[in-house]
């Protein structure tokens, strides 16, 4: 479904991106972890278009992304942190985003309702806390029911009522034949919604694989547990490669 | 594009800031007129708000939405939208909203206690020098990542229109006293935007300062329908060169 | 001896009685006499020559002897641009009631509608001249009225248009009531004493409303000059009064509402000065009183040249002028005192009127725009206003003592 090949991004004299090429395929679920500063948010702002590579390319469906907009079609987002313009209430922010679009799908409105946002469309945005925005955030991703989903730190702010809410969605919707695509701090929770995962260092892919083979390989039963291992093992394996 | 512009259109207009800039426009017109009966003189003293606060208002204004907007803009250019459509929309919207406080502020006393072709002029060349501000606040926006660097950037170009040129046209003038400078400052006042209205409303206001060999010839040039035509372009050139400018470099951004 | 006396009195009796009982000859295009000319050759000294209406094409018509002539009606007298039409060449002569049109256009003489030379007591009254060269030409002529014409110059280039009024060594002369359009200069005055202009309105004249020069002792009063290429010019003059009149929208490079240069001892009162470039402009001037006058909307309202020494300035109104006063000099000879200045911002605590803090009517921006006219282009820039406010606290270019020490709070009311 996206393919990235040989993407590098330099801001300014920054490499955030080293040359990564990765494979998303559709109904797979992908865990994107890394250190802080290793390009996981760059990667997602590649692929959707906000962050233009400096070489390398991104296909989506096989065509190429650059000076293309419409792919977008096919791609939610839900961003770390949704900041709206202050004074728009919940109710015109989703009639805009409905309107932006020239043909919208079928919507899936489930999280506006699972989340009760329908009681308070008239609330502007400057006046919801944290966790609410994030809800609005996660609504508008799933909202026009899109083949591809992008989360950064889905569950960051929720209340854990609305944590359970979002995951039964996303695995839903795993099932479905989506392909997902989370960042998180939360091993559990990727535990739980995903399937692959890809760990970025530095600008570089270091292991793409599935859960279960990490698993198998360091023997480890819980991921935060396994990638633990894993991260420690290529440092050593670094370290061997430098001392020799 | 136009329903970008309606919702961003609708949130600015919410915003205290430009209803507080309405107000201040409306109350400080309505007191000059109140205190002074002659309306020649008040439109004179609106030219200075036009001159100086409109620009001020305009680019630190636009500049402060464009970051605060930032995540935003972020979030549209996630959605299957062209980036052109996302950034003329928030310059429309931002302009249009400016444009709407200064018309309602200042135009509706100047049309209540009607002040003749002065008061029409005043109203135009306001609302070109906001378009041509809101044009360089985009400008500036896109030119770095950093907001406080923005917003120093926007501030310069203010500074550098309403105080700087015109200290550098003056040194032109008196290092060259000896020479004809009308065409070449005529030249000069085009680069500076705030200068070109400036001229363009004393020709209309203060017509008796101008009518000395220099003011003379201004008065030819502008007084006749191809000056007029010709400052507007140059207004107009003002307000469509760094947008586009700014589009440009703003498609190619990373955000 | 009784009879002797008696019979001289009857006699100069007789004699005194003799115009009034003078013929009256009538001149109309049908009628016995046909021509003015048959009909001033057929006049004695004192005769009445009554023209009715009609056109008169009878080329140069010259006066020579003392008669008046009285048009009925407007009769058009029509020197086909190619003669002087009335040429007078004797005293206590009247022309009235004509219109009086095309006469031609010389270079080398002064072709007029009514022209003299050295004849006295004459009265032009209630004409029309239209499309004349000069409208009335004087010289050398004493106790003449022009009263009551209009003058409209044809639109042809400047050198091909004369003066309206035109006078030239002459003493004693009343100018009242004329309308002057569209002539060089509207009135001209060279060598003329003891004389009255008022109310005439002079306007829309390729040069001078008024063009005064070596006219001594004379007033003008109540006339609106309005309009002209430069104004108003009165220039080696003593002792002249010029009292009431307007002197309005006199705009141009070179425009001045009234200049004045080598002028003494004069008087200028009551004027009102509208939207001028420059509303007076002096030079070489001494002695001379400003009082009570009004300016309004000019872009200068005084520039005072710093050969001017001894004239004072009291009681006068200035309101919304670019600059009330300019001067190139540093000096201050002149006294500036009781007027009011719109652009004073000092404050009354005594509250006796008069402002507590002196006014400086010259501004640093006016002294550089003196300097380089030029930058008059950065008026009202946020620089200016910033120089103007510096130079405000700091007075460093600007003539330290020019100032007036009482400006009043309110405006004077001056009709």
């Amino acid at each position: 479904m996206i393919s990235v090949k040989e993407v590098r991004k330099n801001f300014g004299k920054l490499q955030a991106l080293k040359g990564v090429s990765v494979e998303f395929a559709l109904g797979k679920s992908y865990a994107l972890i890394g250190p802080n500063g290793s390009g996981k948010t760059t990667l997602i702002k590649s692929v959707l278009g906000l962050v233009v590579p400096t070489s390398g390319e991104i296909l989506v469906d096989g065509e190429s992304i650059r000076n293309h907009w419409s792919y977008r079609e096919k791609i939610g987002y839900m961003p770390q942190i949704g900041r709206y313009p202050d004074n728009m209430s919940i109710g015109q922010l989703l009639d805009m985003m409905k309107n932006i679009r020239k043909n919208p799908p079928v919507l899936d409105e489930e999280l506006i309702e699972a989340f009760k946002l329908g009681n308070m469309l008239d609330k502007r945005m400057h006046t919801l806390s944290g966790g609410t925005r994030q809800k609005v955030s996660a609504a508008l991703a799933f909202l026009f029911n899109p083949p591809v989903l992008f989360l950064d730190e889905p569950t960051a702010g929720l209340d854990p009522v609305s944590v359970e809410i979002l995951k039964d969605k996303i695995l839903k919707e795993k099932e479905s034949g989506k392909l997902m695509i989370i960042t998180s701090h939360i091993m559990s929770d990727l535990d739980e919604l995903t399937t692959e995962v890809v760990y970025l260092q530095e600008g570089l892919t270091r292991y793409n694989d599935s859960i279960a083979d990490l698993k198998d390989i360091t023997g480890e039963q819980r991921l935060g547990k396994a990638m633990a291992k894993m991260i420690r093992s290529l440092e050593n394996n670094r370290q061997v490669a430098i001392n020799n | 594009m136009t329903r970008v512009i309606k919702y961003v259109f609708y949130d600015i207009l919410r915003t205290r800031f430009i209803m507080l800039y309405t107000l201040f426009l409306l109350l400080s017109t309505f007191a000059m007129f109140q205190l002074d009966t002659d309306t020649g003189k008040v439109v004179l003293s609106l030219m200075n708000i036009v001159l100086m606060v409109v620009p001020l208002v305009s680019i630190v204004f636009s500049t402060i939405h464009f970051y605060n907007s930032y995540e935003f803009i972020e979030l549209m250019l996630s959605q299957p939208v062209n980036r052109r459509v996302v950034f003329l929309g928030e310059y429309f919207a931002v302009a249009i909203s400016l444009c709407f406080s200064f018309t309602i502020g200042v135009g509706i006393p100047v049309v209540l206690y009607g002040t003749g072709p002065g008061g029409f002029t005043l109203l135009f060349t306001g609302i070109m020098l906001t378009l041509v501000f809101v044009s360089l606040a985009f400008l500036s926006s896109v030119l770095t990542r950093d907001k406080a660097k923005a917003i120093g950037v926007a501030l310069l170009f203010w500074f550098y229109f309403s105080l700087i040129y015109d200290g550098l046209l003056m040194w032109i003038i008196y290092s060259f006293m000896d020479y004809p400078l009308e065409k070449v400052t005529l030249a000069l006042v085009s680069l500076n935007p705030v200068d070109l209205a400036r001229i363009l409303m004393l020709l209309q206001l203060d017509i008796s300062a101008l009518m000395g060999y220099t003011g003379a010839f201004y008065k030819d040039f502008f007084g006749s329908s191809m000056g007029f035509i010709f400052s507007s372009a140059i207004l107009s050139l003002w307000i469509i060169i760094p947008v586009w400018g700014a589009l440009r470099i703003f498609k190619r951004k990373d955000l | 001896m009784k009879d002797y006396i008696q019979y001289s009195i009857q006699f100069l009796l007789i004699l005194l009685l003799l115009p009034a009982a003078a013929n009256k000859i009538v001149v109309q295009p049908e009628g016995k006499v046909r021509s003015i000319r048959s009909a001033i050759a057929l006049a004695a000294p004192g005769d009445t020559i009554l023209v009715k209406s009609g056109t008169y094409r009878e080329g140069n018509i010259l006066i020579a002897k003392p008669v008046v002539l009285i048009g009925e009606g407007k009769p058009v007298v029509d020197g086909e641009n190619k003669v002087e039409v009335f040429t007078v060449e004797a005293g206590h002569v009247t022309i009235e009631g004509f219109r009086i049109i095309n006469s031609g256009v010389s270079s080398m003489k002064d072709l007029a509608g009514v022209g003299s030379l050295h004849s006295h007591y004459l009265i032009i009254r209630n004409n029309d001249f239209i499309g004349t060269f000069f409208g009335v030409h004087l010289s050398g002529a004493n106790h003449v009225v022009v009263e009551g014409n209009t003058f409209k110059a044809a639109l042809r280039s400047d050198h091909e248009t004369g003066n309206g009024i035109h006078l030239w060594h002459c003493a004693e002369a009343t100018i009242r009531n004329n309308v002057i359009n569209g002539h060089r200069d509207g009135i001209y005055f060279e060598f003329v004493t003891n004389s009255i202009i008022s109310g005439n309105t002079s306007e829309k004249n390729h040069r001078y409303g008024l063009h005064f020069m070596f006219s001594h002792d004379d007033e003008y009063t109540n006339n609106i000059f309005r309009d002209n290429g430069a104004g108003v010019a009165v220039m080696y003059s003593q002792h002249v009064r010029m009292v009431n009149n307007i002197f309005d929208r006199n705009w141009g490079p070179a425009a001045y509402g009234l200049l004045l240069k080598d002028i003494r001892d004069s008087h200028v009162e009551g004027n009102r000065f509208d939207q001028n470039t420059i509303a007076i402009y002096m030079e070489g001037s001494s002695r001379t009183e400003f009082k009570r006058n009004t300016f309004v909307s000019n872009g200068w309202a005084i520039k005072l040249q710093a050969s001017c020494d001894a004239n004072t300035f009291t009681e006068n109104n200035f309101k919304s002028n670019t600059f009330d006063l300019a001067t190139n000099g540093t000096m201050v000879l002149n006294t500036i005192d009781r007027n009011y200045w719109d652009k004073y911002q000092g404050y009354d605590l005594n509250k006796d009127g008069v402002g507590d803090v002196p006014f400086r009517p010259v501004s640093m921006y006016a002294m550089v725009v003196e300097r380089i006219p030029t930058a008059v282009l950065l008026w009202r820039s946020f620089l200016v206003f910033l120089l103007d406010r510096a130079e405000k606290v700091f007075p460093a270019v600007t003539p330290e003592n020019l100032k007036d020490d009482n400006p009043t709070m309110k405006p004077y009311d001056i009709g």
